[in-house]
C-alpha cells in the first residue's frame, strides 16, 4: 500500500507549512468548503471510517448524533491523549505533518458546524504541543484558520489544551472534565457528548488519527478509501509495534494485514531469534493472545472474533522468555496507578487483584486465587464502572488467565505457607501489600 | 538523541511564594489565555501550566491567587492540581529524571536503568538528591513505547536508552 498518512515520513522538513502545500496540503478544504456540511458527513459515513481511538466507532455515524437544530454552540475535541501503554502513533503523526491533522480538523469541525475546536494533548508532549501552536499560527496567517476562511464566511478557532498527567483525560468525558477545568473524573452516560458534551453543548471527539484521515476521504471520495483494507474494517492504520522484536516502530498497513506479516515482514521477527509466546493486540488493555493467534487478521472484527480488542492498534510483542505472572503484575500496576477512584470496582478492584498477583509472584499463592481474579474481572466489568477503564484492567486478566494459566498454576503449586502474621482485623491497603511483604 | 540538551529548572524560594501577585506581564498571558474558554474555570488547567513554568512548583500561595483570578474556591484549586501528577506541589530537583517503567520499556531493559539511577542517585522514587539537583519519578507509559526504553528529563524525551548512554546524558546537564 502507498502510504497516506505517513506520506511524509522521510521528507526534509515535513512539518513546514510550505512543504505540506508542495505535497498538496489544504486542497481537500478548499474542495470541503464548497460542499454541503451534510454531504461531507455522507461521504465520511460511507467510507467506512471508524474511530481510531481505540472504540472504533462509526466516525460518520458519531456526527449524525450532533442536534444540527440545536441553538447552542458545537465543539470538536481532537483527542492527543495517547496514554494506552503500547500507543505511540499520534506523536509520530504530529511530528511528521501537523498540517495534515489541522486540516483534518476544520474539514471535520466544518462538517459538524463547529466553531471551536479543541486539541486535548497530553501533557509530557511538550514539544508535540509546541509543534502544533507552530503549525496552528501558520494556518491562522495563511487565512485556513480564523475568521472567514479562505472567503468562504467559515469561521474557526483551534486551540491546544495540555493535560497533566492523568491517563483517565483519555477517556472522552473525563477528557471534557478536565479542558472544564475539574478533575478528570469521566461523567455518567447518556447523555452521549454528541448532545450534551463539552460546557454542556454538542461536542464531537476524534482520535488524531482519525481526524487525519478525513481529508483524505475528501480529496478522493469514499469509495477510494473503503477499498483499502476489508469490508466494514475500511483504510490504512498505524501500527505501533513495541516489545520483543527486532525493529519496532509505527507502520501505516492496511486493516487486515496479519499479525504475521507485521511482525515477521514488516518487524523483522522477534528479538533475538527468540520463539514468539504471545502478543498483545491492542494496547495493554487488551487481552493478549497465544503465537498460535499470529494469522489472524489486524482489525477491529477480526480481533474480536478471537477474544480480544483491537483497540489503538498498538501491538506488543513479547517473546518466549516473558513471565506471564509480572507482566499481569506490570499492567495492573499501571490501571491501580490510574483509576480516577471514582467507581468502587475499579479503584478497589484494581488494587486487590494487583495484591493478589503481586503475592503470587513472591511465592506466596493460594489456590482459590485465581477464582478470585476471575472474580474481580467479573465484578468489574461490563457496565459495572461509570467508564471502561475497569474493563481496561480486566482484558489482561482474562487474556492470561485464559491463555497461560499453567504459568500461575505453577507458581502457586510451588508456593510456601503464607508466614504466621496476625493480619489485621479489617484488610488494609498499603502500598507494600497486605501481607507486608 | 543521546546528547544533552535540557535546561535546568528553577525553583522559586518558598518565602517568595507565601503570597503572590500576579505582574502585568503575567495578568496579559491570563487574559489571553481566558479568551480561549466560555469559562472562567476552564483556564485553570493552562494558567496552572503557567504559573509553573514561571515558579518551578506551585504553592499553596500560587493557589490561592490562581483561585482569586478565576472566582474559584482555594479547596477546589488544590483538588484539581493534586489529581494531576505533573503539577508540583513542592519543590523538585533542578532536574525530573522521570524513567517509564511500563511494559514495552520493562521489556526492553528499562529496570536495569531504574536499579542504576537509585544506585546513581542513592535514593528512591519521588525522592530529591541532597544537592537538590535531580529529582527520581517512576512514571507510566510516556508514549514513546516503540524507543524504550524512554527517559523524559523536565519536558525533553531521551529514548533507546542504556546504562551508558543514561550515564552521559546526566554527566553532560549543565549546572
Ligand atoms: C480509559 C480510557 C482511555 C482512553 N484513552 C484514549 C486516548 O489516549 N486517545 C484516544 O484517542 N482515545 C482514548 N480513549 C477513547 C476515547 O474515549 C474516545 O472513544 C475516542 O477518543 C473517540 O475517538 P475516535 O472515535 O476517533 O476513536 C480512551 C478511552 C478510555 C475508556
Ligand atoms: S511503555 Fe514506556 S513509553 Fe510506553
Amino acid at each position: 500500500m502507498e502510504p497516506i498518512l505517513l506520506k511524509a515520513e522521510h521528507e526534509k522538513n515535513s512539518r513546514a507549512l510550505t512543504t505540506y502545500l508542495n505535497r498538496g496540503g489544504y486542497s481537500a478544504l478548499k474542495k470541503a468548503l464548497i460542499m454541503n456540511p451534510e454531504d461531507i458527513r455522507e461521504e465520511v459515513k460511507k467510507s467506512g471510517l471508524r474511530g481510531r481511538g481505540g472504540a472504533g466507532f462509526p466516525t460518520g455515524v458519531k456526527w449524525g448524533f450532533v442536534p444540527q437544530d440545536s441553538p447552542k454552540p458545537k465543539y470538536l475535541i481532537c483527542n492527543a491523549d495517547e496514554s494506552e501503554p503500547g500507543t505511540f502513533k499520534d506523536r509520530k503523526l504530529i511530528h511528521t505533518d501537523p498540517h495534515m491533522l489541522i486540516e483534518g480538523i476544520i474539514i471535520s469541525s466544518y462538517a459538524i458546524n463547529a466553531y471551536t475546536a479543541y486539541i486535548y494533548i497530553r501533557g509530557e508532549f511538550y514539544e508535540e504541543a509546541q509543534i502544533l501552536e507552530k503549525a496552528i499560527a501558520e494556518a491562522y496567517k495563511k487565512h485556513y484558520l480564523g475568521k472567514n476562511i479562505l472567503k468562504t464566511g467559515y469561521d474557526l478557532d483551534v486551540y491546544v489544551h495540555r493535560g497533566a498527567g492523568a491517563y483517565i483525560c483519555g477517556e472522552e468525558t473525563a477528557l471534557m472534565e478536565s479542558i472544564e477545568g475539574k478533575r478528570g473524573q469521566p461523567r455518567v452516560k447518556p447523555p452521549f457528548p454528541a448532545v450534551v458534551g463539552l460546557f454542556g453543548c454538542p461536542t464531537v471527539i476524534n482520535n488524531v488519527e482519525t481526524l487525519a484521515c478525513v481529508p483524505h476521504i475528501i480529496e478522493r471520495g469514499a469509495d477510494w478509501f473503503a477499498s483499502i483494507g476489508r469490508p466494514r474494517n475500511t483504510g490504512p492504520k498505524l501500527f505501533c509495534v513495541s516489545g520483543h522484536v527486532n525493529r519496532p516502530g509505527v507502520y501505516e498497513l492496511p486493516l487486515g494485514v496479519t499479525y504475521r506479516e507485521i511482525i515477521e515482514e514488516h518487524c523483522g521477527g522477534v528479538r533475538d531469534g527468540k520463539k514468539l509466546k504471545g502478543f498483545i493486540p491492542g494496547g495493554s488493555s487488551a487481552p493478549v493472545l497465544p503465537a498460535s493467534a499470529i494469522d489472524i487478521k489486524a482489525d477491529f472484527d477480526s480481533v474480536a472474533e478471537a477474544g480480544s480488542m483491537f483497540g489503538s492498534g498498538a501491538l506488543i510483542v513479547l517473546d518466549e522468555t516473558t513471565d506471564m505472572v509480572w507482566l499481569l503484575e506490570n499492567l495492573l500496576t499501571f490501571y491501580t496507578h490510574e483509576s480516577c477512584g471514582q467507581c468502587t470496582p475499579c479503584r478497589e478492584g484494581g488494587h486487590w487483584a494487583l495484591e493478589i498477583v503481586r503475592r503470587i509472584r513472591r511465592g506466596y499463592g493460594r489456590p482459590e486465587d485465581l477464582e478470585t481474579l476471575e472474580r474481580i474481572s467479573r465484578f468489574a466489568s461490563q457496565g459495572m464502572t461509570l467508564c471502561p477503564l475497569g474493563d481496561a484492567f480486566c482484558g489482561p486478566i482474562t487474556g492470561v488467565l485464559k491463555h497461560f494459566r499453567g504459568e500461575f498454576e505453577a507458581a502457586i503449586a510451588k508456593a510456601k505457607p503464607l508466614p504466621k502474621k496476625k493480619l489485621p482485623v479489617l484488610p488494609v491497603r498499603s502500598g507494600r501489600g497486605t501481607f507486608g511483604m | 538523541m543521546s546528547v544533552a540538551h535540557t535546561q535546568p529548572l528553577t525553583m522559586a524560594p518558598p518565602e517568595l511564594l507565601r503570597e503572590v501577585h500576579f505582574d502585568d506581564e503575567m495578568e496579559t498571558k491570563i487574559s489571553e489565555l481566558l479568551k480561549r474558554y466560555p469559562t472562567k474555570q476552564a483556564a485553570l488547567l493552562p494558567v496552572l501550566w503557567l504559573c509553573q513554568e514561571k515558579w518551578g512548583w506551585l504553592s499553596s500561595g500560587v493557589l490561592k491567587a490562581i483561585a482569586d483570578r478565576l472566582d474559584l474556591s482555594p479547596a477546589f484549586v488544590e483538588g484539581v492540581t493534586t489529581f494531576y501528577t505533573m503539577y508540583h506541589t513542592e519543590p523538585t530537583g533542578k532536574y525530573l529524571v522521570q524513567v517509564c517503567t511500563t511494559l514495552s520499556c520493562q521489556l526492553c531493559g528499562a529496570s536495569g536503568l531504574v536499579e542504576h539511577l537509585k544506585e546513581r542517585f542513592g535514593i528512591d522514587f519521588g525522592e530529591t538528591t541532597p544537592d537538590g539537583r535531580f529529582t527520581l519519578l517512576g512514571v507510566q507509559c510516556l508514549g514513546a513505547c516503540g524507543e524504550g526504553p524512554v527517559v523524559q528529563i523536565n519536558n525533553d524525551y531521551y529514548t533507546r536508552l542504556t546504562v551508558e548512554t543514561l550515564d552521559q546524558i546526566l554527566d553532560e546537564l549543565p549546572e
